[in-house]
């Protein structure tokens, strides 16, 4: 972290990493709601914040004035002619319309409600694995012993990599969210091992082909062409960097609601039926992943006068606590029937792991109040949240009562 | 009465078949569909409204 001046006011001076925010954002963004509803940063090169459920959704379904060529705030942007637009980086999430649709076509059948549903058996055994590995401990990190390594392991056989490099993926999941503040050629840099890593994989697999995702998104084809190397690359980054931080936190952060809310807890064990409509509410509570957009050109947008290039952070967790959309919106209702959350964001930029990443909430929450029906968080003041556009609990430490 | 999904609006936010899987399925994108020809009996009007409260794209429609 480079050291930064406090914020003092978010109206005018937003930073989704300084301390306050990163420690509890909700006062901050009910604040903003009622007397600034979009709020302003000359932070990052000029960015904005809206804070609404209205706001949020503007910017979400505009394709038109936004463009996804980035969607993490940094200091740096890239211009129009760093990337190959309308493809972007880590297609499909970094491609504008029209293109978007046809990359975004291209990994939803991988995505699916059929193939996902389909591994709940192996998440199962993987939650067994990890609590059998804990087992009858007074203590647990529900973070460090649990929660970090699901989605790292789903992701790594989703992609058909060695078991043995999970260690490696955190550290790359880390380079490409937690380091958003270091300079340009800081950051390319540190990119550098991941690059190495992802070419050795994508020429493995070229040799063994196998039945993967890698494999699949080599032999798929765009009017009969293979995809350009690039892209394969770039599916595969964005399926490792989106595929783990933000599980693991939406785990972390229902986990430590559970410990938190003992009454929550004893329903949940109590009353196994209610698992999906609680699935929902832990992920419109504490929905962990912010967007990001550019503004295409200057122009006027929700009473802002927005410039081309300025940031929009797009704060899906700010939408899904805003109650002129969810009555009691500050209230965690286990059993709310209705819950129109966007954890999972809004048009066409819907995360397409979705429904992965709901069946691997459900199954961790499932299996560890299974092990542990009841447990309770030993230390408040050692937990520490993630900072950035992911927010989750990482050090978790719990204390298992009898 | 008659339930359908306006296939622009939905973004395959999966709400829907998971909430009222005798109404909605899935196609193999994971956009939702309605099941058969949409007509709603006494008996499901309930959870396609359910299903139709919680799509965050108001993708779903219920008409008489």
């Amino acid at each position: 972290m480079t050291d930064k001046p406090l914020v003092k006011d978010f109206a005018t001076d937003w930073d989704h990493t300084d301390p306050q925010w990163v420690t509890d954002p909700y006062p901050i963004w009910e604040d903003l709601r009622k007397r600034c509803p979009v709020a302003h940063t000359e932070r990052y090169g000029g960015g904005w914040f809206p804070a609404t459920h209205a706001g949020v959704s503007a910017v979400a379904k505009d394709t038109e004035h936004f463009t996804s060529r980035t969607v993490v705030v940094g200091n740096g942007r890239p211009t129009d002619e760093d990337l190959p637009a309308p493809i972007g980086l880590v297609p499909p999430i970094s491609s504008d319309p029209p293109f978007h649709a046809i990359a975004r076509r291209l990994v939803l059948p991988a995505f699916a409600p059929a193939p996902v549903n389909a591994l709940e058996p192996q998440i199962r055994a993987l939650c067994a694995r990890l609590l059998e590995k804990i087992g009858d401990s007074d203590e647990v990190n529900g973070g460090a012993q649990y929660a970090q390594f699901i989605p790292t392991a789903v992701i790594r056989q989703m992609l058909g990599f060695p078991e043995a490099d999970e260690d490696l993926f955190r550290e790359f999941v880390h380079i490409a969210l937690e380091g958003v503040d270091h300079p340009q050629e800081e950051r390319i840099e540190e990119f550098a091992p991941i690059e190495e890593y992802f070419t050795k994989q994508i020429e493995e697999h070229q040799e063994n082909p196998r039945d993967d995702l890698t494999t699949y998104l080599l032999n798929a084809e765009i009017g009969g062409q293979k995809l350009p190397l690039e892209h394969v690359f770039g599916t595969m980054l964005l399926t490792l960097i989106a595929g783990i931080d933000t599980t693991w936190s939406a785990i972390t952060s229902s986990l430590w609601h559970l410990s938190t809310h003992a009454e929550d807890l004893a329903r949940l064990v109590n009353e196994p039926d209610l698992m999906p409509v609680a699935i929902e509410e832990f992920l419109r509570f504490y929905a962990p992943v912010t967007m990001a957009r550019l503004v295409k050109e200057d122009m006027e947008f929700l009473g802002c006068p927005m410039k081309k290039d300025d940031w929009i952070l797009l704060g899906f967790p700010a939408a899904n606590r805003d109650p002129a959309v969810f009555p009691d919106a500050d209230k965690f209702i286990i059993d709310r029937a209705e819950n129109r959350h966007v954890a999972f964001g809004l048009g066409i930029h819907r995360c397409a792991g979705s429904n992965l990443a709901r069946l691997e909430l459900r199954i961790a929450i499932e299996e560890f109040i299974k092990r542990y029906p009841r447990f309770e968080l030993a230390d408040p003041a050692a937990v520490t949240w993630a900072a950035g556009q992911v927010r989750g609990a990482r050090n978790l430490p719990f204390r298992i009562l009898k | 009465m008659k339930v359908r999904i306006d296939a622009d609006l939905c973004q395959g936010q999966g709400r829907c078949f998971s909430i009222a899987p005798n109404i909605f399925g899935f196609d193999d994108l994971g956009n939702g569909v309605v099941l058969g020809d949409g007509d709603l009996a006494d008996e499901t009007i309930e959870s396609a409204r359910l299903a139709q409260s919680n799509c965050p794209e108001h993708a779903i429609f219920i008409e008489e």
